[in-house]
């Protein structure tokens, strides 16, 4: 049995009156990839948001139920949220480089942290961009804007970013959404080569992204989890009737 | 005639419309253009008179502190030495525009970042009034509030650069403020989700984040600013105490090329060396926008590059 890294139990979410999500029960295993699919709307970008708290900077947003990261209520009155996101970082579906050079943008997070020493900055640079993959296209750019690359490049700077900050888990909403289908494939090999150290958790639209890569799925359906399992076991021998018309495309 | 055929042959009514909004089109921005020539060539070869026609030399101009167009010195030639005025106004301008940038930004953080609710419902209708308010009532006010405060606390007449300094910050300000509050509210809303998602602060993230990427914009905005600064004649000539001297100290009045302009303007005769004399100074008013335009455009441009 793997370790959980995040557990939650029965959460709800209303913006307003309107109940997005309907009691969610989910645990994420350590140094794996967790997919989230379903059709738009279905809450799992909003779940996703929630276990590093970027909903709270949305107004009107009331959040009920239990969700722990390493045994800690996340949403407890006492929680530091900035050490949170340093926990648990995230890539967006639009890649969103500061525009600065592609070094300013990597070391980014360890400079709010403090970090001054360049030794130390220049190393995290080189591990991160080398782990997300990107690192021979720009070792010698480095001190160029991050906004002169391709969507693709830029997406796996974003990457680099999250590392370098060294979080337990990765959110990602939608990566490769925005990119073509050359830069999506390098990402998702980077992803399983980043697994062995970090807990991926991971919203997609693409299904068969979702089969490629990752270790469990979950399958929401209008602000519910219909189903939750090996990706394997529900990919070919789905046990809800939903989940088996979602995956064979009769909607979505 | 084949109908089609005939078609082809005859302009149709929306090509006889584009070519008629063209024309006029065309012909407002002609007339602006031809405005703003006309404009330029008069004050120009007013001004380049007074180098010309009454011999005075260009850098005696800029560099001598005495103005008395109708005196001669002992060589016989026109005492027109703008120094205390180009003195004066670039002093009351870039004070003010010191005075009022941290005031405007940290308004601007207030209304857009931290509570823009209040911002848009109490803070913009108040900016916009003082946007609002003619200058001669905010040199009014300076003539009777800031000048007697600072008699008082300072000594001297009262009148100077800080009297000056301290009306244009007030005028300068909504100014400087509401391209601010632009110039952060156009930064991208996923910069600051980049930034809280990966361990910011709200403070790291507005010092490090929006205000680096609004800053050509904040720029654009000071130098703005600065050029409503330069260009106000009537509420700096209300507290500025119109002495053509240069300035000594911040207290001691002083002069600005506008405020010597309306004042003097109608107490001299066309064509006479007082007057083109006065008609290089507003040259030289017309270049200085000039240049703040260019200053505004390049920001701009380097800007747009990141």
């Amino acid at each position: 049995m793997k370790k959980q890294v995040i557990t939650s139990r029965d959460v709800h979410l209303f913006y307003g009156d309107f109940e997005a999500l309907t009691g969610i029960d989910l645990a994420f295993n350590e140094h794996e990839i967790t997919a989230m699919i379903g059709p738009s709307g279905c809450g799992k970008s909003t779940y996703l948001r929630i276990l590093n708290r970027m909903n709270d900077l949305i107004p009107n947003v009331k959040i009920t139920g239990d969700i722990e990261l390493e045994g800690k209520n996340i949403y407890a009155p006492d929680t530091d949220v900035v050490q949170l996101r340093k926990q648990v970082g995230m890539v967006f579906q639009q890649p969103n480089p500061f525009p600065f050079s592609i070094y300013d943008n990597v070391v980014y997070g360890l400079r709010l942290a403090g970090v001054k020493d360049r030794a130390q900055l220049d190393e995290a640079a080189e591990t991160s961009l080398k782990a997300a993959a990107i690192w021979d296209e720009v070792k010698d750019k480095l001190h160029e804007s991050a906004l002169s690359l391709s969507g693709g490049q830029q997406q796996r700077v974003c990457i680099a970013r999250v590392l370098a900050v060294r979080p337990e888990v990765i959110l990602m909403d939608e990566p490769t959404s925005a990119l073509d289908p050359i830069s999506s494939t390098q990402i998702e090999n980077m992803l399983l080569e980043l697994r062995s150290q970090y807990t991926i958790i991971l919203v997609t639209h693409n299904m068969h992204q979702a089969s490629r890569i990752s270790d469990k799925t979950a399958f929401f359906l209008q602000g519910r989890v219909v189903e939750f399992d090996d990706t394997k076991k529900m990919f070919l021998n789905p046990k809800e009737k939903e989940t088996e018309d979602y995956l064979n495309g009769r909607f979505g | 005639m084949d109908p089609i055929k005939e078609a082809m042959l005859h302009r149709s009514k929306a090509a006889k419309l584009e070519r008629r909004g063209r024309w006029i089109s065309f012909t407002c921005i002609s007339i602006i253009v031809l405005v703003v020539v006309a404009i330029f060539s008069f004050v120009a070869t007013r001004g380049l008179a007074t180098f010309f026609d009454n011999k005075v030399n260009l850098w005696s101009f800029l560099s001598k502190t005495t103005w008395s167009p109708a005196v001669k010195d002992a060589h016989g030639a026109p005492q027109v030495g703008a120094l205390p005025m180009i003195v004066g106004s670039f002093g009351v301008t870039f004070l003010s525009a010191i005075v009022a940038t941290p005031f405007a930004v940290g308004a601007a953080i207030f209304m857009t970042e931290i509570s823009p609710q209040v911002g848009k419902r109490v803070l913009q209708p108040v900016i916009e009034l003082l946007v609002g308010i003619p200058s001669v009532v905010y040199g009014f006010i300076g003539l009777s509030v800031v000048v007697p405060l600072i008699r008082n606390v300072f000594g001297g007449t009262g009148f100077g650069i800080l009297a000056g300094t301290f009306v244009l910050f007030v005028m300068i300000l909504p100014t400087v403020t509401s391209m601010t509050v632009d110039a952060l509210s156009a930064v991208p809303r996923h910069y600051r989700e980049a930034s809280l998602a990966l361990g910011g602060t709200r403070w790291q993230t507005i010092s490090k984040v929006v205000l680096r990427a609004a800053m050509p914009g904040i720029l654009t905005g000071v130098v703005f600013g600065m050029a409503r600064a330069f260009g106000e004649a009537l509420a700096v000539q209300m507290v500025i105490g119109n002495a053509a001297l240069l300035p000594q100290n911040l207290i001691s009045p002083a002069s600005t090329l506008t405020s010597v302009l309306t004042s003097g303007i109608g107490n001299t005769v066309m064509g006479s060396l007082e007057n083109n004399a006065l008609w290089s100074l507003a040259l030289l008013l017309l270049l200085m926008s000039l240049a703040f335009n260019l200053l505004i455009r390049w920001i701009g441009k380097k800007g747009e590059m990141k």
